[in-house]
């Protein structure tokens, strides 16, 4: 078979569209200044929803604690900061290497048990850990959270401005960065093993895939890069609170993913465009009830299909397939 | 059971023993394989030949019983690890990747067969060895034409070729076959196992049949099973004359095993 025509290497090729919407999301806060603050929790958003993915979408593992590893990263980058010393870079990589260890200690507790257990256990960690932070509060603050971070600038060049944006570069690129490495993955025999688990795991067994390894593995590769999403967003915003650990961050991340599509590193970040833009608009016309229209539109994606609601000239279509 | 000579024994099982609950689905069954063996396991429904296979295979774990491969004790190790030893199973009811392709199935099946499987730097598919295998397969189980399409879209007959296509991927030493050409329509059947029979002679096949015509021609060795438990083993000829088999055919198994499992 030549390389021209073997479908494995042509889907893994990048496209044309892929280029095109990096370079409108790297010169976006040049374009829209005023947004730069959106577009910089956006792309941290989309980090963690894509590293949620990594696990749900490809691995087929379903988590609810996914941001016990947003926490630990922004928690470690914040107190990296305080305590030792302002360079966001070295933080960010600090914060990651915790999550990351994290991840593989509690990467033990999810290769056993059902997946109801591992809900649950995913569940019990962030717990767990949220209450931590509130109880250490002579290092992490407790319930009034980390206050007074002072960021360094990166590089040592690129002081971080009030109007966010070399905030949202510095997140955009370090989205960038690891959504290559996450590509990577996807399209390796390592991220096809992966898929093989998630779509049968006795038979990924049966070939002699060690699943429970598998799994481990990319649960701690996911909780780096959930890290380092926690990270970005205490070194962008300067603080750390325990809001970061709560459960609703869980329930938000895998929202938008399941808005944006899973199984597909891009849903991740179009999850997080459509949410973020969303809450931004909806809030901003009624403050109080913007979950509401969030909780509407998320029910009618699911009971429609997003493959529908996205080609609306298929809703009069007869006989089903268009 | 003679004491026959162990050499040339590839898989072993000794005395194994399924309890589930109250009910033995395996009850103290000895079966060895030898090298390059055509062996049949055959019997009615129910008498646990899946249930055997899924204990060798370490789908299941043993009550009581030992199991060797080329020697060396499997008992307690995952299924994982005994395919990496060369042991390879089929199932009944096809387990496929559903969401990928043919293509993609084979390509990380062989990776991972060739110690391949934990890379993450390179692409699936840019290693030319890997691609190769994976044409000689697609061309052999016929698979071309449809390598390219989601698994659960294709028809019956290609994912059961794909099922098959799996196993051989591995490169087995030894292959454990549960009712391969179950669902295949008549006029493939034969081809799909001259395919079978056709693998390299040191390869031992264990086969799992019902349909008589088949297990006689390919078989040169077989195992009956009535109840889990063995009836009787021996070679074709042996088997097909053999009174008590004939009965559990013709319907009074249930008496003829009893007396099998006493006298």
């Amino acid at each position: 078979m030549k390389d021209s025509l073997n479908p494995l290497l042509v889907n893994r090729r990048w496209k044309p569209w892929e280029a095109v919407l990096w370079l409108i999301a790297l010169v976006s806060p040049l374009l829209l200044p005023s947004h730069a603050l959106i577009i910089n929790e956006i792309a941290i958003v989309a980090l963690f929803a894509v590293s949620l993915d990594l696990i749900l979408g490809y691995t087929g593992i379903v988590s609810l604690g996914h941001a016990a590893f947003f926490g630990m990263g922004a928690y470690t980058a914040a107190l990296f900061s305080k305590l030792v010393m302002p360079d966001p870079t070295v933080g960010l990589l600090v914060a990651v290497v915790v999550a990351t260890l994290l991840g593989a200690i509690c990467s033990m507790t999810i290769i056993r048990g059902s997946d109801l257990t591992r809900l649950m256990v995913t569940l019990g960690v962030g717990l767990i850990l949220m209450e931590l932070a509130n109880k250490l509060d002579w290092l992490t603050g407790g319930a009034d959270g980390l206050q007074g971070v002072v960021m360094g600038p990166v590089l040592g060049r690129f002081e971080f401005d009030l109007y966010g944006r070399t905030a949202a570069w510095y997140s955009i690129t370090v989205l960038l960065i690891l959504f290559v490495l996450a590509r990577r993955i996807v399209h390796s025999p390592f991220g096809a093993t992966l898929k093989a688990i998630r779509d049968n795991r006795l038979r990924a067994m049966a070939i002699g895939i060690p699943v429970t390894s598998r799994l481990a593995v990319i649960y701690t590769v996911a909780a780096g890069m959930a890290g380092a999403a926690g990270a970005l967003l205490a070194q962008t915003t300067g603080f750390a609170s325990l809001d970061l650990f709560e459960f609703h961050r869980s329930a938000d991340v895998m929202l938008i993913l399941v808005v944006g599509g899973t199984g597909w590193l891009y849903g991740g970040v179009a999850g997080a465009i459509v949410f973020k833009l969303m809450q931004d608009v909806i809030s901003a016309i009624t403050p109080q009830y913007w979950t509401f229209w969030i909780g509407l539109f998320l029910v009618v994606l699911v009971m429609v299909g997003r493959e529908r609601l996205l080609k609306p000239w298929t809703w009069f279509a007869r006989g089903g397939k268009a | 059971m003679n004491q026959q000579s162990t050499e040339g024994i590839v898989l072993s099982a000794q005395g194994l023993i399924k309890r589930f609950g109250g009910i033995t689905a395996t009850n103290n069954v000895t079966l060895d394989l030898r090298r390059g063996a055509r062996h049949a396991l055959i019997g009615p429904n129910g008498a646990g030949k899946t249930t055997l296979i899924n204990l060798l295979t370490g789908v299941l774990d043993p009550t009581e019983g030992r199991i060797t491969l080329e020697g060396a004790d499997i008992t307690q190790l995952a299924p994982h690890e005994r395919v990496r030893r060369g042991m390879v199973r089929t199932f009944q009811i096809n387990q496929l990747f559903d969401t990928l392709t043919p293509l993609e199935t084979l390509a990380l099946t062989v990776s991972q067969h060739q110690g391949m499987g934990g890379k993450w730097w390179q692409a699936l598919g840019s290693n030319g060895a890997v691609i190769q295998r994976c044409e000689q397969l697609l061309e052999q189980f016929h698979l071309t034409t449809v390598m390219d399409q989601k698994t659960n879209v294709l028809a019956y007959g290609k994912r059961r070729l794909l099922e098959i296509a799996i196993a051989l991927a591995c490169e087995p030493r030894v292959l454990l076959l549960d009712e391969p050409v179950a669902g295949v329509p008549a006029g493939e059947r034969e081809e799909l196992l001259q395919t079978v029979a056709a693998l390299p002679a040191d390869v031992s096949v264990l086969l799992i049949e019902h349909d008589m015509d088949l297990v006689f021609s390919f078989a040169n060795r077989m195992t009956v099973l009535v109840n889990g438990t063995v009836l009787t083993e021996g070679d074709p000829d042996t088997i097909a004359n053999d009174s008590r088999v004939k009965a559990v055919y013709l319907g009074h198994g249930d008496e003829i095993a009893m007396e099998g499992a006493h006298g």
